[in-house]
């Protein structure tokens, strides 16, 4: 089981020719075509409270609208799921349907064969952006000022409900753009065409938003701050810190953190100027893990593995992932633990990794190591939530399992602010929880601040 | 092997399928390829005077469609046919020359003076041809110049123009019928009056098939305009079922020769209409839609079936279902059922209770135990069938006839037959005992 090792890591771009890389990186579930889209908006039963809608972590009134579809009115269809989730066009492309909505779908029950919703919702959804014209209108202004930090799925939902409700925003975000994982985490197969960035473009066009890229909280901003200065406050955060191996020779070049290394695919103009190694080695099992591996396999990489230390049933990648990397050719080894990553003059040759086996549901060592030779090794093993930038003044937030505790409304325990998306605690690490959160976080707000109103008027 | 062949009106065709007069029957090269095909007759395309009429340039059809554009109403404002008379006489009789085994009939449009049908019915006896069809159908077009349904919408002038071509022809006469009519029994008798040997029905129904929403005009739109047209295919087949059966049970027509039309689109709908009497079927759309080899499906379909059956020829399942068809009156109020959801079955859709709780009777379940579940609640279940006609499973919910104490009345249900004739609350009930209706026999077509 021991490969011999490479002399030199092989690490190069532009492995494969232009017309591959784009055939690579085209969209994974391309739009439905016209016909394809009567077709299939036909097969909906229009269910009686149905399950497609529970299933909904946004509550998507499903049957709504696909029968706003089959009647050939998209853009009522549109509008639908984007009164309930205004990032419906990215999670109609990034959300895990075959867990959700589809799971649940009577057809499905039927045939196994569920109504294709996530496609419809991305038809109807992009009917809506190709008109150009924001759907929504704002309600009169209420005078209320309201800071968002963090301008992913989260950040973006919550101040486009505010906005919508009267409010004036200002997002506050560390990066130089907004978007959060939308702009820099998905795979870029599932996003094509800039699509995060034109929809939040097409977010904002609201009104009543104000973006200030490149403030980190605790940096450039602070909570304590924000609370002097706005009538509420919403923390999207997300998960800024990465989990560390912490084995022998994990600073060695060619040692990648899997997140930062697809924030630098999603960014990259040129895919074919972006380094890739000819081994690649992925550790992990989880989204992030599939992610990096498919994409290191469509920039070329000649053999990608991912290496997990559990066994296929308790990884975190739904079996659909799990196929898409399979029938991509990246290879899923599992009860495989990293010991120490082999380096020569300083750059990753492979990586040694212990078998592992899984006795009453616990890990355990089983002494026997396999060595994979690797040019590149990715690390997606996990992110936490680094709770620093909270800190400074007399705000405190209490936490729960090292991310922010909040209650059914997403309130946090520091009065006047909000919080929701992968930072709380409770989450599923989802674009579209992070959307609900963000949604219910904004209706608690216009709540609070609508009876404060009342209270002042008295 | 099941015999198809049929004797109507003592016309042969070796299976009861012919093509209703219509564009498919306008020309030899069509009539020749649907013989080939295997169709048993034809009714050619209605033949008029000359000069020939003429036909609009723009779009003649229109339509309605279900899923994946499936075909299921064809509207028309084509009119009877457009070429030269003596050009369609020679081709009659030339096919009919070559195809003696199959059914020739003609269809004739004239004004309705004895004159010009004395004429016309003389030319077609020339060509050999088996029958003649009087088209009193057609509801556009020609109807504005007193022909076609103008004439099968007055019983008068139906028992007029059937009594002059009996007079001047041999040849056995069939009525075209209008279903653009209030109550198809007047016209069927004025036929039968007039001395015509069967009806045919139904002609088209007149209709507009949608509105443009951009330009706000009927569909198809001629330079801006639309005007009604006729419509048959799958959606006109349940008036039909009901216009023939009407004829059938009527005692002033009963028995007379029916060619049923409406709809036919598979050897299924084809046996519906011969058991409510029909000697034959004509068949439009279908052959419009997929070409004519549909007649084959329809063989193959009847002959299989009636072999199951163990009907030796079309005359042994002929007529059947009429006797089945009653008035209201006479239904048994008896008769009580209750709807059955097979759970295992069920795929949990909802549509059952819904449409029972918004719409009906609110007696099915949306959770059982806290769980979604869907399940009859009999003391409030009527019957009515509503939920086994929404439910998208087949057979997933069924109607079962219950016996003993009905829970929605907690009365106990007679276990005789009871109608509302007889029934206390019927304050006209002149009888005390529920009135029986009779058997209706069917004489022989080829009478």
């Amino acid at each position: 089981m021991t490969d011999p090792l490479p002399r030199r890591a092989d690490i190069a771009p532009g492995r494969l020719p232009a017309e591959t890389l784009a055939e690579n990186f085209s969209d994974l579930h391309p739009a439905l075509d016209a016909h394809d889209v009567r077709v299939e908006a036909d097969r909906c039963y229009f269910c009686y409270d149905p399950p497609c809608m529970q299933a909904c972590p946004t509550s998507i009134d499903i049957p709504q609208f696909i029968r706003e579809i089959q009647t050939g009115n998209a853009i009522g269809a549109g509008k639908t799921i984007l009164s309930a989730n205004i990032l419906g066009g990215m999670c109609a492309r990034v959300c895990p349907t075959e867990t959700l909505c589809e799971e649940v779908c009577v057809r499905e029950t039927a045939e196994g064969k569920p109504v294709q919703i996530g496609l419809l919702q991305r038809h109807a959804t992009d009917q809506v952006m190709a008109t150009g014209v924001h759907p929504f209108r704002r309600a009169a202004p209420t005078g209320r000022r309201i800071a968002v930090v963090g301008a992913g799925p989260a950040g973006l939902s919550c101040a486009h409900r505010l906005a919508m409700l009267g409010h004036e925003v200002t997002i506050f975000d560390a990066q130089d753009k907004p978007g959060g994982l939308n702009e820099f985490g998905i795979a870029a197969y599932k996003a094509t065409d800039d699509f995060a960035r034109r929809e939040v473009e097409f977010l904002l066009a609201i009104g009543g938003i104000v973006v200030e890229t490149g403030k980190v909280l605790g940096r450039d901003i602070y909570l304590a701050g924000l609370c002097q200065n706005f009538d509420a406050v919403f923390l999207g955060l997300g998960l800024a810190g990465v989990n560390a191996l912490n084995v022998e020779g994990e600073m060695a070049s060619g040692s990648h953190d899997a997140v930062a290394w697809i924030a630098g695919l999603r960014q990259t103009d040129d895919l074919a100027r972006l380094p890739i190694g000819r081994r690649v080695v992925v550790i992990g099992g989880g989204m992030t893990a599939i992610d990096a591996g498919v994409q290191a396999k469509a920039l070329g990489a000649e053999e990608v593995t991912i290496a997990y230390r559990r066994g296929r049933e308790a990884m975190n990648a739904s079996p659909y992932e799990q196929e898409i990397a399979a029938t991509r050719g990246v290879h899923l080894r599992f009860n495989l633990q990293p010991q120490r990553l082999l380096a020569e003059d300083g750059a990753i040759v492979g990586l040694e990794l212990e078998r592992t086996a899984s006795v009453d549901g616990r890990l355990t060592s089983t002494g026997e190591s396999v060595t994979i030779a690797a040019d590149q090794v990715f690390k997606a093993i996990g992110q936490s939530f680094i709770p620093a930038g909270l800190g400074g003044g007399d705000a405190e937030i209490a936490l729960e399992g090292g991310r922010i505790q909040v209650d059914a409304e997403r309130r946090t325990s520091h009065p006047g602010v909000w919080a929701g998306g992968d930072c709380v605690a409770g989450g599923e690490d989802l674009t579209v929880v992070a959307v609900e959160d963000g949604k219910v976080a904004a209706m608690s707000i216009h709540a609070a601040l609508t009876a404060l109103d009342k209270v002042a008027a008295e | 092997m099941a015999d198809l062949s049929t004797s109507f009106l003592g016309i042969a065709s070796p299976n009861p399928f012919w093509l209703a007069s219509a564009p498919p029957t306008d020309k030899e090269y069509n009539v020749q390829r649907a013989f080939e095909a295997g169709w048993g007759g034809v009714v050619w395309k209605t033949l008029g005077e000359d000069p020939p009429v003429v036909n609009v340039n723009g779009p003649r059809y229109g339509a309605i469609h279900g899923p994946d554009r499936r075909l299921i109403g064809l509207n028309n404002i084509e009119l009877i046919t457009d070429r030269a008379l003596h050009t369609n006489l020679e081709e009659i009789a030339r096919v009919k020359r070559n195809w003696p085994d199959r059914a020739m009939i003609v269809s004739l449009m004239v004004p309705c003076e004895e004159a010009p049908w004395q004429k016309i019915l003389g030319l077609v006896e020339q060509t050999g041809a088996d029958g003649v069809e009087l088209n009193f159908g057609c509801p556009h077009g020609m109807s504005e110049r007193g022909m076609g349904s103008a004439v099968g919408q007055v019983p008068d002038y139906i028992e007029m123009v059937a009594r002059w071509c009996k007079q001047h022809s041999k040849l056995p006469v069939i009525v075209k019928l209008t279903p653009n009519i209030t109550d198809i029994r007047y016209p069927a008798r004025a036929a039968k009056a007039g001395g015509a040997d069967a009806v045919s029905l139904i002609n088209t129904v007149s209709s507009i098939m949608s509105i443009d929403l951009d330009n706000f005009a009927p569909t198809p739109t001629i330079d801006g305009k639309g005007s009604h047209g006729g419509m048959c295919g799958p959606a006109v087949k349940p008036m039909a079922l009901n216009m023939v059966a009407e004829i059938a049970r009527d005692p002033a027509t009963a028995g007379m020769p029916i060619s049923g039309i409406g709809g036919i689109t598979t050897w299924r709908d084809a046996a519906e209409f011969i058991a409510l009497g029909c000697g034959t079927v004509q068949v439009c759309t279908a052959a419009m839609t997929y070409g004519f080899k549909v007649v084959q499906e329809m063989v193959s379909g009847l002959s299989e079936w009636m072999d199951e059956k163990g009907y030796a020829g079309i005359e042994d399942f002929r007529g059947r279902a009429v006797p089945n068809v009653t008035d209201w009156q006479y239904l048994n109020l008896n008769y009580v059922t209750k709807a059955r959801i097979a759970q295992d079955k069920c795929i949990s859709c909802g549509r059952c209770h819904i449409a029972c709780e918004d719409t009906s009777h609110q007696a099915i379940t949306r959770e059982v135990d806290g769980v979604r579940r869907f399940e009859v609640i009999d003391a409030e279940c009527v019957g009515c069938n509503l939920c086994v006609n929404v439910c998208p499973i087949e057979d997933c919910i069924t109607m079962e006839r219950i016996a003993g104490v009905d829970p929605r009345t907690g009365k106990p249900i007679p276990d005789i037959y009871g109608n509302w004739t007889a029934h206390p609350n019927n304050l006209m009930a002149t009888e005390k005992r529920p009135h029986v209706p009779g058997p209706v026999t069917m004489p022989d077509a080829a009478e």
